[in-house]
């Protein structure tokens, strides 16, 4: 299924104001898999992953997603094939009802009223967030307002999930559910997180980015277990991999994938 | 701050009256929005110095109002909230117009106070017509019912957009509000500058989510042609209502029920 | 200052609100669907944001009274002026919507009084040529000034002129000038001046901001045109409506006095064919009521008018007053006994 596959290479990008945000990054995702993308503040991550859906063209460099480059041309291809979760779901619930929002993309799809309608249901059904339909989105909690902004981009049926920060701001059983619900998705999933602990449950693979470069690139448990690597990229190691605050005795050291 | 503060808090209060079921409710809105236009065109259609001839009006109102479910204490409030704007320049024709035009018994009566009772009824039939549409309809429904009788789709689309940040800008605005209000120790007054670097930092906040909201919108597809959700259905229940409706208010306007009945009551007491 | 239901008469406020609706249909025709794609979503903030910055209060100088932005000029700096009169069609519905400021039927003249000047006039006739391309801080300043109080100016004007050809108020056009136009001097300096701090915040800030916004500036420079067409348009209804009133009446004050002589109707007996006819015909003018064929012979035969004075509306009539009152009443028992009928029948449903 060669259209799962993300793909970038030598990319290269500049802010407006000339500071390079991207300095030559490639890798190569395959269909299926679930990778996460950490790195420290300003280390490109959010810049990466608005050339992933289109949102910025490449200065230099290609990425393809599936069988197509990422060109205007290609862009209503693109963005039915990755569906993206922002960070701040303010930003992305930007209807007045949490109904109208979920079926924004697919009437955007120009899909026939049946279809939006079953799609509405089904992605709010995935995401347990089927009795908050007819709400406004600032009657939400943090928690909702992440599901019904996880439900709009599903009801896009993407083939890839790129997500930004899905846990940032939630308490811990809400990060937790969530967790659980994006284990249970079989999309590609591409996560870019300082929640390390999170990446370590939910991703095999990490990239490491740090000042626009890849830094590291390889199994999450090796990645995320090299501290000099962590500590040179901003970061430090997860808690889970940390030893126990009281005892001091390392008891994850080998953390489960 | 207040005004604009208790006006959020309005907004919140409609929207969850909307949300309540009733059969008023479950009209389409563009039967609503119609018949509320009719009876706005209605109300304002009567002579100046008319008071008793608008009575009748009153019963639209009424009957929404409790058919609707709407508490009066929220249809008070609201007029509340209202009426010194509505009644600032009413308040000039009892100065201007003193010609006495009716005596009742001793009292004379002049042209200026009959015309400024008028505007007062006339106030208060068409801000309740209005706050009763919103809060049997919903903000959002009004919006859609608008788009569909014709209105252009970005000015609906932006109706919309604009309701869904009113929340989030207000909310950040009244938290910049506090942060300076912590820092100054209510000694500073908020010049010109300062309030030009605080709405300013605002704009821009403002300015940032949109073009995150902007991104976020292309990712869902969006293209420049908005598009929304159509749900409601045109029932042989909304015909009905509006043609109810139409023909209450022709035979209030046209039917003189407010003289046959007086003149009727005083013929039966004589 | 906003129009209110309460003092537009019908022919004004529809008049009013055509011009409004075609001048937003034609607004969003001209914003192509390459440049909506982009501005909708900034359309969107920057309408909220006026809601926003009006919570911040400041302190006007000399007067010690707090005043906030109107935001009609500031938006079509910031979106260009088809867009900017979308966003403040947009802010003023709400304003008439949740907040009672004018009410729905008036809303129509509301958006032209503080949507048209500043988007169709001010800006591109004043604030583009003055600010140009190269804008520097006492450009920005100068041109925000003027800007702010000639559309205030404006803007108040057409209040005026809106509230005297509705007929409800009884204020004479010269007392209503001298009121409206100097404390609108005083508000516009207040917008000018506010207008000035914001935009030339952020031309320092983040001058893209600016430049993005004029970036459609070849594109989306209004054409004059169907603009000038639509206002020719209501110039034509309102005035010709106006001039129906002027040459009848020539003071603002003795036209309200000859309405109250419309009453007629009243005076004749309401039995018969023909008297019913013209009752209704009368009735379905466009300014109902004002009975203008006795206004007429009064104006020929001044005399008269003393004798055609008194009889005003059955409103003030005995058999008013009780019939008023007894509908009153009824409208409140209807009420009452539905809200009884829904309580009973509530159990039964729960």
């Amino acid at each position: 299924m060669s259209h799962h596959i993300v793909e970038v290479k030598d990319l290269e990008y500049s802010y407006p104001d000339r500071t390079p945000a991207l300095r030559g990054v490639s890798f190569r995702i395959e269909h299926g898999e679930a990778v996460g993308l950490v790195g420290a503040n300003g280390a490109g991550k959010s810049t990466l992953l608005l050339h992933l859906n289109g949102c910025l063209f490449p200065e230099r460099g290609t990425v393809r997603i599936g069988d197509y480059p990422v060109t205007r041309q290609t862009l209503p291809q693109i963005r039915r094939s990755v569906g993206t979760v922002f960070q701040d779901p303010n930003d992305q619930l930007f209807m007045p009802t949490v109904e109208e929002d979920v079926a924004f993309g697919p009437i955007n799809l120009q899909l026939p009223p049946e279809e939006v309608e079953q799609r509405v249901v089904r992605s709010l059904e995935s995401t347990n967030s089927l009795h908050l339909r007819q709400r406004p989105p600032y009657r939400l909690s943090g928690g909702e307002k992440r599901s019904v902004a996880i439900a709009a981009v599903l009801a896009m049926s993407p083939d890839i999930l790129v997500m930004d920060e899905p846990t940032s701001g939630l308490d811990p059983r809400a990060r937790r559910r969530l967790m659980d619900l994006l284990a249970g998705f079989t999309h590609t999933k591409i996560i870019a997180s300082h929640d390390l602990d999170m990446i370590l449950s939910l991703c095999p693979r990490t990239i490491v980015l740090h000042q626009g470069t890849i830094a590291a690139d390889g199994p999450t448990a090796a990645v995320l277990a090299d501290q000099d690597l962590l500590l040179r990229s901003g970061l430090e190691l997860p808690l889970r991999v940390q030893g126990c605050p009281i005892c001091g005795r390392s008891c994850g050291g080998h953390p489960r994938p | 701050m207040t005004r604009i503060e208790a006006g959020i808090g309005d907004l919140d209060t409609l929207d969850r009256l909307a949300a309540q079921d009733s059969p008023i409710h479950r009209l389409d809105p563009r039967a609503k929005v119609i018949a509320t236009a009719l009876f706005l065109l209605t109300v304002v259609s009567f002579s100046k110095y008319d008071i008793a001839g608008l009575t009748p009006l009153f019963l639209y109102p009424a009957v929404l109002l409790t058919v609707g479910l709407v508490p009066v204490r929220v249809l008070l409030r609201y007029l509340l909230i209202a009426c010194p704007f509505a009644l600032l320049v009413g308040v000039f024709n009892p100065l201007l117009d003193r010609e006495i035009v009716v005596r009742w018994g001793g009292l004379g009566i002049s042209g200026g106070w009959l015309s400024f009772g008028s505007i007062v009824l006339r106030f208060l039939l068409t801000a309740s017509a209005v706050l009763l549409l919103l809060a049997c309809t919903g903000y959002v429904a009004v919006c859609a019912a608008l788009g569909r009788l014709g209105a252009p789709h970005l000015l609906t689309m932006q109706f919309l957009m604009l309701y869904r940040f009113i929340f989030i800008l207000t909310d950040e605005g009244s938290r910049m509000v506090r942060a300076h209000g912590l820092r100054s120790f209510g000694a500073g007054r908020t010049t010109i500058r300062v309030w030009g670097s605080l709405a300013g930092h605002l704009l821009l906040r403002a300015y940032d989510r949109g073009l995150r909201v902007h991104a976020a919108m292309l990712a869902r597809g969006f293209d420049g042609t908005p598009r929304t959700l159509r749900v409601s259905r045109w029932s042989l229940t909304d015909t009905a209502f509006v043609l109810g409706c139409g023909l209450f208010l022709a035979l209030v306007r046209f039917g003189d029920p407010v003289d046959r009945l007086g003149s009727w009551c005083v013929g039966v007491f004589r | 200052m906003h129009m209110a239901d309460a003092l537009v008469s019908p022919s004004v406020g529809a008049t009013m609100w055509a011009a409004s609706m075609g001048l937003a249909a034609y607004s969003a025709r001209r914003i192509e669907p390459e440049v909506a794609e982009r501005k909708v979503p900034l359309m969107g903030v920057m309408g909220a944001f006026v809601f926003a910055a009006q919570m911040i209060n400041f302190t006007i100088p000399v007067t010690g009274s707090s005043g906030h932005l109107g935001g009609g000029l500031i938006l079509a700096i910031l979106l260009g002026p088809h867009a900017g009169f979308l966003v403040m069609f947009s802010i003023l519905a709400v304003q008439a919507l949740f907040f009672a400021d004018g009410g729905l039927l008036a809303l129509g003249c509301n958006v032209f009084n503080l949507g048209f000047w500043p988007c169709f006039v001010i800006y591109p006739l004043l604030f583009k040529p003055l600010v140009g391309r190269q804008p520097s801080r006492s450009r920005i300043l100068a041109g925000s000034m003027l800007g702010g109080v000639l559309c205030l100016q404006l803007g108040a004007f057409g209040v005026v002129l809106e509230t005297l050809t509705s007929g409800i108020s009884e204020l004479p056009f010269g007392t209503f000038v001298l009121l409206m136009q100097p404390i609108h001097l005083a508000i516009g300096i207040v917008e000018g001046a506010v207008t000035a701090a914001l935009v030339s915040f952020v031309w320092q800030a983040r001058p893209e901001v600016i430049d993005l916004a004029a970036g459609e500036r070849t594109g989306s420079m209004p054409s004059l045109k169907p603009v000038l067409v639509t206002l020719g348009i209501v110039a034509a209804l309102t005035g010709g409506v106006l001039s129906w009133f002027a040459s009848a009446h020539p003071d603002g004050l003795e036209w309200s006095m000859f309405r109250t002589s419309g009453s007629e109707e009243l005076a004749a007996p309401a039995d018969g064919v023909h008297a019913s006819l013209a009752g209704i015909q009368e009735r379905t003018a466009i300014l109902p009521d004002y009975d203008f064929a006795a206004a007429e012979d009064a104006q020929a035969t001044p005399a008269e008018e003393g004798a055609a004075w008194p009889a005003v509306r059955a409103g003030t009539s005995l058999s008013g007053i009780v019939g008023g009152s007894l509908v009153l009443l009824l409208a409140g028992l209807i009420g009452m006994s539905l809200r009884l009928l829904q309580r009973s029948r509530q159990p039964a449903t729960p």
